[in-house]
């Protein structure tokens, strides 16, 4: 008969070597919203559970060089709650805010979002845009990498053996910067994204745009940093032909399937129409920062 | 709370529902909660193949885990021969329900059950699971309606004839049955047309949804005798249906009913109680069975997905002349679906001097069809109320003045047969015609669609109980399941009979054991039907109270009248007695003949037709495809409301699963054809943030057949919906959806497909 092993480790370096050892039968537990729920499907069985909700560093939100650090398992609704946080990067809170219910707002976290592996995560596209960054401790030490390099495909990540996202990096925010993220779900909240736009834009004094981040969730086998749709808005005031350009670009981008939340030829229009709403409240919100 | 009014003073009143505490607070018990001693875990195999044929099962592996106590298959129940047997509620065929309870020989859908292992825990029955070897030989499948009918097409059934065709064909195929009404000649009637519109209009199978999962505790003792808790409509039904397809007899086994938490229809046929039985008989242990959410959608439930053609003619000044309509629709595995249903409904709010249904009842590799909420006429009325949008629009004529023109009036003589006596459906379009939401302003992309609706509802056999209290106080024993309020409404009308409060009556649903037969909560019939026993056996405690102060008083009888709840004398010849409550002549009830109760059986006819016409408001996103309802608004005639919030909860339940029925539930199947969306997240039904304050209008036109005028009114209101929201679609944005779900994607194909304009048409 099946059994499980719970560990509840309170350091870092405990959590890696709990997790090293065991390898491809041990999974770390956050909120524990996507890995019970697919162990209850019965679509996994790890032998080893790893609760990291017992490490100070992964529940800490911080300060750090004009920006913020967020522990990996720092709950939406705790980061929902930091005013600072939510002034900066509005996109990725709200990104991160509307995955799940109340109830689950509770407990998920964004370390267990993107290591989920999931292409449709809320949060993974507008961290994207925003530029942020995770820190991955290891059996060899410590190593950071941009959220878009994480997912390597469905369920699958570029973690290494033993390895663990502890938090993740929210750069200090350039002057006449916004952010923000759209999904597209069928109806008005407890859904997975049929299609997830994240955008961030930099404006100068004139308004022309001078940097731009876009990132796609649900339209190909991960999620995906396009420089082609932020080029479409560099160089430009963001006229309705850059946005046009914008759309056509994200539109390009995708390689999504046919499945049971939506059509590969609606992904690919979607996206094109949430990119280019997307970057209309990002610029709203460049131009008042 | 008095109405004065009404001259009631219960009946039309509001109070707290006899059930709401317990539910708001979690203590009331639905049909997982039951625990006993000893109590085995039960879980069900089920094929993961949409057609094959089952070569062998090998359980040893199975038995061999530690903690598994029984393991059964079809083996284990007996082979029932094919044809019909009547039961309580009517002709069954116990052949089919045995081999959707437990396949043999063959699977016929994803999530077939082919064996059930009972163990001392859910991990080690979950492992004897994966330990059962059966041999598939997988077989061509057939999940579409329209491809079902096909020759060619994979046989579900080699005994399977088409009934109602002559001659009879001499092959088998998938078409069970052919059913057909008429009335008139429909070519003389399109003869005298000016305008005629034809349709197409095709709809995806959905689940009536429910929240609570099927679940049964079964135990069968040494001497055979067994008890059942379960959750469902109607313990009665539980138990033949168990006895038929055991073997046993009734009086052998008790069922026990808990809550019932949502059935919508879902909950009026067994799936896990008799393998609970099953596995407790060979285990010599109770055993609970308790379905996953998974296996609530790949194995009950759902309704049909059809496909409806519908032709109607009318003069140019709005006077239709003739309807004429071929339903198809799909069973899933076993014939059944509620195809002459939907032929009997499809015109029926209209008076039409030519008109015919033709209905096809087709067999596929999906799970069978169960009752969901006014079976089969959601989706002849989205064909008939969509062709009606249309034809408003060639006439130039009001959509809802076009229904007036045409509709059903006492006397009107209904394609199905009867003559309509007193009914309410003008009155609804009137109602609708003056609300204000009818003349409210849109905005761009904004649409507004109406439609109307018509159902039976029944009556049917019932029984009740009345039993007073010897401190005064009385039990109603109402032996349907309440999905509805319908013990509240229960109460009202008892203590409306014995001039009581409300509050001093308390409604309770009894075992099989503690009241005559009833049939099943459905049919919209339990106020009507059980509520007339109610009101009979409250009646028969008056006379007995009658009498009991007849003998305290020595007069007799007939100078005795009870009013107000109390015993007075018909007048001042009869003596000078001071009144007698009930409360004082529950008090002496031992001198003057001891406990004082009515009981009433019987077979409730007159049940009112219902009628309903909706009102809604959408907006439509040209870019992604996705509607926005705005506002909703469902009148209805309710003969008289016992209880008006839960009349109006009825219908915004039922307006609310319409709406999901038109926008986003479907049910979607592989190329191998599984179930891709077995799961809320991915079967969608609305979720609270997705509707807006259901508005609703009680129109009340009593039914004289009741006591207090009340027609069933559970079931219309899901009618409407998926045109009202279709024709909303249409004049938001110019395109007219034949296909339901209007899902973001599908609606979006159209919109794209029709190059149309984004604005409003």
């Amino acid at each position: 008969m099946r059994s499980i092993q719970y560990e509840a480790p309170a350091t870092v370096d405990e959590a890696v070597a709990r997790l090293a050892e065991a390898g491809d039968k041990a999974r770390p537990l956050a909120g524990g919203t996507d890995l019970i729920v697919q162990m209850r499907s019965r679509l996994i069985s790890p032998e080893v559970i790893v609760d990291v909700k017992n490490i100070p560093e992964l529940l800490q939100v911080s300060e750090e060089g004009g920006g913020f650090r967020v522990g990996a398992a720092v709950p939406g609704a705790v980061l929902g709650e930091n005013e600072a946080v939510v002034a900066m990067w509005p996109g990725v809170v709200e990104a991160f805010e509307l995955i799940g219910s109340t109830q689950i707002q509770g407990r998920a976290s964004l370390g267990g979002n993107l290591c989920n592996g999931s292409p449709a995560a809320d949060s993974t596209p507008a961290m994207i845009a925003a530029g942020v960054t995770c820190e991955i401790a290891g059996p060899n030490g410590r190593r950071e990498a941009p959220v878009e390099d994480l997912v390597t495909a469905p369920g699958e990540t570029s973690l290494g053996r033993g390895e663990l996202v502890v938090s993740f990096f929210l750069p200090p925010r350039p002057a006449r910067t916004g952010d923000a993220y759209l999904r597209f779900i069928p109806r008005t909240e407890m859904d997975i994204a049929v299609v997830g736009v994240g955008v961030c834009v930099t404006l100068d004094d004139g308004g022309t745009c001078t940097g731009a981040r876009v990132g796609l969730g649900a339209v190909a086998p991960r999620p995906l940093l396009v420089p082609a749709a932020a080029d479409a808005l560099v160089g430009t005031r963001l006229d309705d032909g850059a946005m046009a350009n914008l759309a056509a670009a994200a539109s390009a981008a995708c390689n999504p399937i046919d499945d049971k939340r939506g059509t590969k030829t609606y992904r690919i229009k979607v996206a094109g129409v949430l990119a280019r709403r997307a970057a209309g409240i990002a610029s709203e919100r460049a131009r008042s920062n | 709370m008095s109405d004065s009014a009404s001259g009631f003073k219960w009946v039309g009143t509001r109070p707290v529902r006899p059930d709401g505490l317990d539910k708001v607070t979690g203590r009331a018990n639905f049909g997982a909660d039951f625990t006993m001693p000893g109590m085995l875990v039960g879980r069900i195999l089920r094929s993961p193949h949409a057609h094959a044929r089952v070569a062998g099962i090998d359980a040893s592996a199975a038995l061999a885990v530690p903690g598994v106590k029984a393991v059964v298959t079809a083996e284990d129940f007996p082979e029932i021969p094919d044809g019909d047997l009547m039961v309580g509620e009517g002709p069954m065929n116990f052949r089919d329900l045995s081999c959707n309870v437990m396949a043999r020989g063959k699977v016929l859908y994803d999530g077939h059950p082919v064996a059930a292992v009972a163990a001392t825990s859910r991990a080690a029955a979950e492992e004897a699971l994966d330990r059962i070897r059966v041999d598939y030989e997988v077989l061509p499948h057939v999940v579409d309606v329209l491809e079902a009918m096909e020759p060619g097409a994979p046989l579900l059934h080699e005994n399977l004839f088409t009934e109602g065709v002559d001659p009879k064909p001499d092959r088998p195929s998938n078409v069970a049955s052919r059913v057909e009404f008429s009335l008139g000649d429909v070519e003389a009637g399109f003869a005298e047309a000016d305008v005629v519109v034809e349709g197409e209009y095709t709809t995806e199978a959905v689940h009536q949804g429910y929240i609570e999962p099927h679940a049964a505790v079964a135990s069968v003792g040494e001497d055979g005798h067994c008890t059942v808790w379960c959750s469902s409509q109607g313990q009665f039904m539980v138990r033949a249906y168990c006895a038929k397809l055991l073997g046993v007899e009734n009086s052998r086994i008790r069922v026990i009913p808990s809550e019932i938490g949502g059935g919508f229809g879902g909950k009026t046929t067994i799936y896990v109680e008799p393998v609970a039985l099953a596995l407790s008989r060979k285990a010599g242990r109770p055993v609970k069975i308790v379905m996953d959410r998974d296996e609530v959608f790949r194995a009950t439930g759902p309704t049909s997905s059809t496909h409806v053609k519908v032709r109607i003619g009318a003069t140019k000044d709005g006077r239709i002349t003739a309807g004429d309509t071929e339903l198809r629709y799909q069973a899933g595995a076993f014939s059944g679906s509620p195809v002459q249903l939907g032929c009997m409904t499809a015109f029926a709010p209209y008076h039409l001097d030519h008109v015919r249904a033709v209905g096809y009842d087709v067999v596929v590799n999906r799970p069978k069809c169960a009752a969901y909420r006014a079976p089969g006429a959601p989706m002849a009325a989205f064909g008939v109320e969509s062709a009606l949008d249309e034809l408003a629009g060639k006439l130039g004529m009001d959509p809802l003045e076009l229904r007036l023109a045409n509709a059903a009036r006492e006397g009107t003589k209904a394609a199905y047969g009867p003559r309509f006596r007193q009914i309410g459906y003008v009155e609804t379009v009137e109602a609708a015609l003056a609300h204000e939401h009818y003349r409210a302003a849109l905005g761009p992309n904004q649409g507004r669609g109406v439609a109307s609706g018509f159902w039976f509802n029944i009556g049917g056999q019932s029984s009740a109980a009345v039993h007073v209290n010897e401190d005064g106080t009385a039990v109603v024993v109402d032996p349907n399941p309440d999905i509805g309020g319908s013990r509240a409404s229960m109460a009202i009308m008892a203590a409306e009979v014995l001039g009581i409060d409300y509050d001093r009556v308390r409604p309770i649903v009894p075992d099989t054991s503690s009241i005559p037969y009833s049939d099943m909560t459905g049919g919209s019939r339990v106020t009507f039907a059980v509520g007339m026993a109610v009101v009979e056996a409250a009646k028969q405690v008056v006379e007995e109270l009658r009498s009991r102060a007849a003998k305290v008083w020595d007069v007799d009888v007939d100078g005795v009248v009870w009013e107000n709840g109390e015993a007075r004398p018909a007048s001042s010849n009869v003596g000078e007695f001071e009144p007698l409550s009930l409360a004082a002549l529950a008090e002496g009830s031992a001198k003057t003949g001891g406990p004082i109760s009515g009981q009433a059986t019987i077979n409730a006819r007159g049940a009112g037709p219902g009628f309903g016409t909706h009102v809604c408001d959408v907006e439509v996103d040209p870019d992604t495809g996705r509607v926005t309802v705005l506002r909703y608004t469902a009148v209805q005639d309710v003969g008289r409301a016992i209880h008006p919030s839960y009349v109006e909860g009825q219908l915004q339940g039922g307006a609310a699963q319409g709406i999901g029925w038109a926008l986003n539930e479907e049910y979607v199947y592989s190329e191998a054809g599984t179930l891709e969306n077995p799961g809320f997240l991915d079967y969608r039904v609305p979720v609270a943030s997705d509707l807006p304050m259901i508005d609703t209008v009680l129109v009340e036109v009593p039914n004289p057949r009741h006591p207090y005028g009340v027609r069933g009114v559970g079931e219309v209101p899901i009618i409407p919906p998926l045109a009202a929201v279709a024709n909303a679609i249409r004049h938001a944005c110019g395109t007219r959806m034949n296909h339901l779900p209007a899902s973001p994607p599908r609606l979006l194909a159209a919109l794209d497909a029709a190059k149309l304009p984004e604005a409003a048409d």
